[in-house]
């Protein structure tokens, strides 16, 4: 069959697990005061609509910041302001002024399910097709299987279908940015990115490797001629569009510093809600709540993730391919937790890097039986590990030298006992996946450990992630594979 | 592709089952309410009052097996709630209630995809052929088993056709690779379950009367009287006797039969369902409604003789024709007989073996759908679905299937009326569509295009005629005035694609040529 009809029937195919996840129910349905994500957008919608654009970050009388405040960039609130005009030819009720707030039916449900996949249609899903035709290495069947995968990952599709949220937008960005970078065009690549910045300031973990690549590659091609005007050109590039992004919160100073201090909380803690991240696990250990105070708990978390990021970065630097670019993005995978779910199908062509995805979908799962969304979880992870298995099958081509376990190996071997087989730990991270997601969803915790199976899915996940960042480490610092040894016969 | 040859049939099956399973919070139509009752009236009541309990108005109305087929899975629904099987708890609707009927649907359909695996078997494969997706078993495969009117109609919408369908395919499989008997028994089984399938029996009885029960023919073709096995036609009929016993034996022991018998065939209902199958009587009705009003422009008629148009109005009633005679159940059955008279000879006078009596029970269920009484669109299932194994061997067939096909799937879209089913229907509908166009075109590559330019138009038009009825009509101001409007074209336009196939389809089985008749 042609590539075509093979891409056209898996998009479809996505659609259909999305619409279907967004059948259900999303976050906070039902739930007054506050309720939850899918109120703070619909509320968004409203301010944006009603109020100046002066008056949309500043707590005023209209505008309650306690109350779901904007708290992303510029593009978001844009996004919602076009959210809001489409609401209010279709119902005016829906982003009326105070009168809207915890406004549910279906109709206003569907809308807003209806903006999330058109959001993805114009920018996520394109820039997946088009990146695994033309970035990843294959049969035409083996990138559309890559592309399928891509697509099934449950994560976006829980959150963003389920939960509610937009991050397929900035995902999508970024991910038009890899794809530039890849085919070689740095200046567009610098713009997408910086409009995935605009629109969360999440990206800003990926926005080192991005860095570091450009300003690498400028370096190698010659800071005298080439690469200096190269350099200009995405610097100008990068100014001019925040500039165009910020253009309205620019008049004042004092409008730039309360948009800045907004998508930058300072004040709330290092872990909200139980997260799968390093300082969540290292809570049950020491206490660091309460030995550092607020300020100093977000400056130790801000120079160990610039740490940990920083050995890719110079590598990066030194050599700037887009092999190491890829693998730098993912190192830095490991280190935080929302920006975390970028699916970097980079490396999806063996089955043994589903696992962290996994991992991390699994690590939200508290979130989403509160949210009502098990039946979508199950179905969704389900769909994502037989077909990652059946269709890359990578178990049968996963040799050690591809994944460079050496190195890995040994430090393995150290650390626990020594089983051989590396196909072995994967069916144990599932194993301990699937028994974590049946205690979490069936069991009930003792009295005294009320977060238990929180935790222990925090520090699991956590696990798998230190585990794949010193591998990604470990990989960055060696050779890339060379041409020959990649190309498998299908 | 990586994954070895065996292994894509599962991965298919894997694959449809999780799809299912992202409907289960999709609207479900009162079909479910229908189920739940008699999930309660079969576990609550004694045998003796399941045909005469109306406290619901969706009465017992399937053969007695169904209903022993409701008793067992009320034994597995108790551990999920047993308040939906109390027979007063009318439209009860728990969550619990709800996983557990949408997951009976997704898991009874094992039996849909066993008879799935079991056909794409009886395909010829052609030599050398190693890419899977090329395959005609594959293409099979994919074709029923992520059949868009299954998925719509089952999951969704809600009924237990693929459970049912497992049956058909089986035993077709099963005379496909000349074991009669064993097909024989899953029909019977099948007659039991839900009598519409009566649409094909005229086709078993012939076939098996002329095929099994003369062992042999002449070297013309014709009937060799003398080869007449009794033997066989003794163990037929005992299995159909069998099985009619185990189903309807405690109600005629009863003295129950006339109610059974009333409930499955209540012909008090009107000629065409609230939303007219898109048949030879939808035809006949818009044309006696525009003869109708043509007739009052032009002054030959008196409006007030006209009957009210209660026709339109969307309501299941017994109605008069204004200008053209009434149709009455037994004119429909006659039309019904008449219609499928040819196909039954052929395969008595000549017979071509399992692919003919494939194409005659085609021909009996079209030829029902087209001309019967009462009839449900969903019914068009019955013809698609074995269609489908003769699509992938034969070029003309390929053709017919796409026609009848896209036209039967998409007459199923006033099903799901809701907004939020809207996306996926139409996402269904483009992914299957758009798998069977390039799959089957490129099966019979070799031998030329598969569909004539003309019925390409036609099938293009079905993309004017959703577009119309599912985005302009609504907002427009006839939505108040004739709400019955996009339904009513929607069959009419159908009902011109599946009467073309019907007679495509009876043209290649009369103008076949002669094949060697086989021993059995």
């Amino acid at each position: 069959m042609q590539t075509w009809s093979l891409v056209s029937i898996c998009v479809l195919l996505a659609i259909i697990a999305r619409w279907g996840v967004s059948l259900n129910s999303y976050s906070g349905a039902g739930k007054p005061p506050m309720f939850g994500d899918y109120e703070a957008q619909r509320h968004w919608q409203e301010v944006t609509y009603n109020l100046p654009i002066q008056e949309w970050y500043f707590n005023t009388t209209n505008n309650d910041l306690n109350y779901w405040g904007l708290d992303y960039p510029p593009l978001t609130a844009y996004h919602s302001w076009i959210c809001a005009y489409i609401a209010k030819t279709i119902n005016p009720e829906w982003v009326e002024l105070h009168k809207s707030r915890g406004y549910e039916s279906t109709q206003h449900k569907l809308f807003m399910r209806m903006t999330v996949l058109v959001a993805d249609l114009l920018i996520y899903i394109p820039a997946v097709v088009l990146y695994c035709l033309y970035l990843t290495d294959g049969s035409s069947k083996k990138k559309v299987s890559i592309m399928f995968c891509f697509l099934l990952y449950p994560g976006l599709i829980l959150i963003d279908y389920g939960h509610f949220q937009y991050n397929g937008v900035s995902l999508g960005f970024a991910l038009w940015g890899i794809l530039a970078l890849g085919l070689g065009w740095d200046v567009l690549g610098s713009m997408a990115f910086s409009l995935a910045l605009n629109y969360k300031q999440m990206e800003l973990y990926h926005a080192l490797p991005f860095f570091c690549y450009l300003l690498g590659k400028c370096i190698k091609t010659g800071l005298i001629g080439r690469g200096l005007f190269l350099l200009v050109r995405i610097g100008v590039t990068v100014l001019a569009t925040f500039a165009l992004c910020w253009l309205p919160f620019l008049a004042e100073p004092s409008q730039a510093m309360q948009v800045v201090r907004r998508i930058f909380p300072v004040a709330r803690g290092l872990f909200e809600d139980k997260v799968a991240n390093t300082w969540c696990s290292l809570n049950t250990l020491i206490k660091i709540k309460s030995i550092l105070s607020g300020d100093s708990q977000l400056y130790l978390s801000l120079a160990c993730t610039l740490l940990a990021v920083l050995p890719s970065c110079i590598r990066l630097l030194t050599k700037p391919t887009f092999w190491h670019f890829k693998l730098a993005l993912v190192s830095v995978f490991g280190i935080q937790h929302w920006a975390v779910f970028k699916p970097t199908g980079l490396k999806c062509n063996e089955i043994c890097y589903a696992c962290p995805f996994l991992v991390f979908v699994c690590s939200m799962l508290p979130l989403f039986l509160k949210d009502g969304l098990l039946v979508p979880y199950i179905v969704t992870s389900l769909g994502f590990l037989f077909f990652s298995i059946y269709l890359l099958s990578a178990l049968d081509h996963c040799s050690e030298d591809k994944l460079r376990l050496g190195a890995y190996n040994k430090l393995f071997y150290c650390l626990f006992i020594p089983w051989g087989n590396h196909f072995l730990h994967f069916y144990i991270s599932i194993a301990a996946m699937v028994g974590l997601s049946i205690a979490t969803a069936v069991l009930i915790p003792p009295p005294h450990l009320p977060d238990l199976f929180p935790v222990l899915v925090s520090t699991t996940a956590f696990l798998h992630f230190l585990g794949t960042f010193i591998h990604f480490n470990v990989v960055q610092f060696s050779e890339p594979p060379s041409r020959k040894s990649q190309k498998k016969s299908n | 592709m990586a994954a070895d040859s065996c292994s894509w049939f599962p991965a298919l099956a894997v694959g449809v089952s999780l799809l299912k399973c992202f409907f289960i919070s999709a609207y479900r139509s009162t079909d479910f309410e229908v189920h739940r009752n008699w999930l309660a009236i079969t576990h609550s009541l004694p045998v003796s009052r399941w045909y005469y309990e109306n406290t619901s108005e969706w009465t017992l109305d399937y053969p007695p097996l169904f209903a022993w087929f409701e008793l067992g899975l009320s034994q597995v629904a108790r551990r999920f709630d047993a308040n939906m099987l109390q027979v007063e708890n009318l439209n009860y609707a728990s969550p619990a209630t709800v996983l557990f009927q949408r997951l009976s649907v997704i898991v009874t359909d094992v039996v849909f995809i066993y008879a799935a695996r079991e056909c794409c078997r009886c395909v010829r494969e052609p030599k050398g052929s190693r890419d899977v997706l090329s395959r005609p078993s594959f293409v099979l495969a994919v074709l029923l088993l992520w059949n868009f009117g299954l998925l719509v109609v089952d999951h969704i919408h809600f009924q237990y056709n693929g459970f049912l369908f497992g049956f058909l395919l089986l035993s077709v499989a099963k005379h496909l690779q000349s074991q009669h008997l064993q097909g024989a028994l899953l029909f019977a089984f099948l007659l039991n379950l839900k009598h519409i399938y009566l649409y094909v029996a005229p086709a078993y009885g012939v076939y098996l009367l002329r095929s099994y029960c003369f062992a042999q023919d002449n070297k013309d073709g014709s009937v060799r009287w003398s080869s007449f096995s009794p033997l066989r036609l003794l163990a037929l009929g005992a299995i159909v006797t069998s099985v009619c016993a185990l189903s309807f034996g405690p109600f005629i022991a009863m003295g129950q039969l006339p109610q059974v018998l009333s409930r499955l065939f209540p012909f008090k209902r009107g000629l065409c369902h609230a939303y007219w199958a898109p048949n030879i009587w939808a035809l006949y009705n818009v044309l006696d409604k525009s003869l109708a009003v043509l007739g009052v422009r032009l002054k030959l008629l008196e409006e007030a003789e006209l009957p009210p148009a209660s026709m339109t109005g969307g309501l299941v009633q017994e109605f008069e024709h204004s200008v053209l005679p009434s149709v009455t159940p037994a004119v429909t059955l006659v039309c019904t007989l008449l219609s499928i008279l040819p196909a039954v000879a052929s395969i008595w006078l000549r017979p071509h073996g399992a692919q003919g009596f494939l194409r005659c029970l085609l021909l009996c269920a079209l030829g029902c759908f087209m001309f019967g009484w009462h009839v449900h669109e969903k019914a068009i299932l019955i013809a698609i679905l074995p269609l489908s194994i003769l699509a992938v061997e034969s070029r003309e067939d390929a053709g017919i299937f796409l026609i009848l096909t896209t036209t039967g799937h998409y007459s199923l879209f006033p099903l799901l009326f809701t907004p939020a089913e809207l996306p996926i229907k139409v996402v269904l509908m483009l992914m299957f569509t758009i798998f069977s166009f390039t799959a089957l075109r490129k099966l019979h590559s070799a031998q030329g295009s598969l569909l004539h330019p003309l019925e390409v138009i036609y099938l293009l038009g079905l993309v004017a005629v959703a577009i119309a009825c599912e985005v302009v009509f609504p907002l427009s101001p006839w939505q108040q005035r004739l709400p019955f409007l996009p339904l009513l074209v929607t069959s009419v336009y159908c009902a011109m694609g599946v009467c073309y196939a019907f007679l495509r389809l009876y043209a290649s089985l009369l103008l076949r040529r002669e094949e060697k008749p086989k021993q059995l």
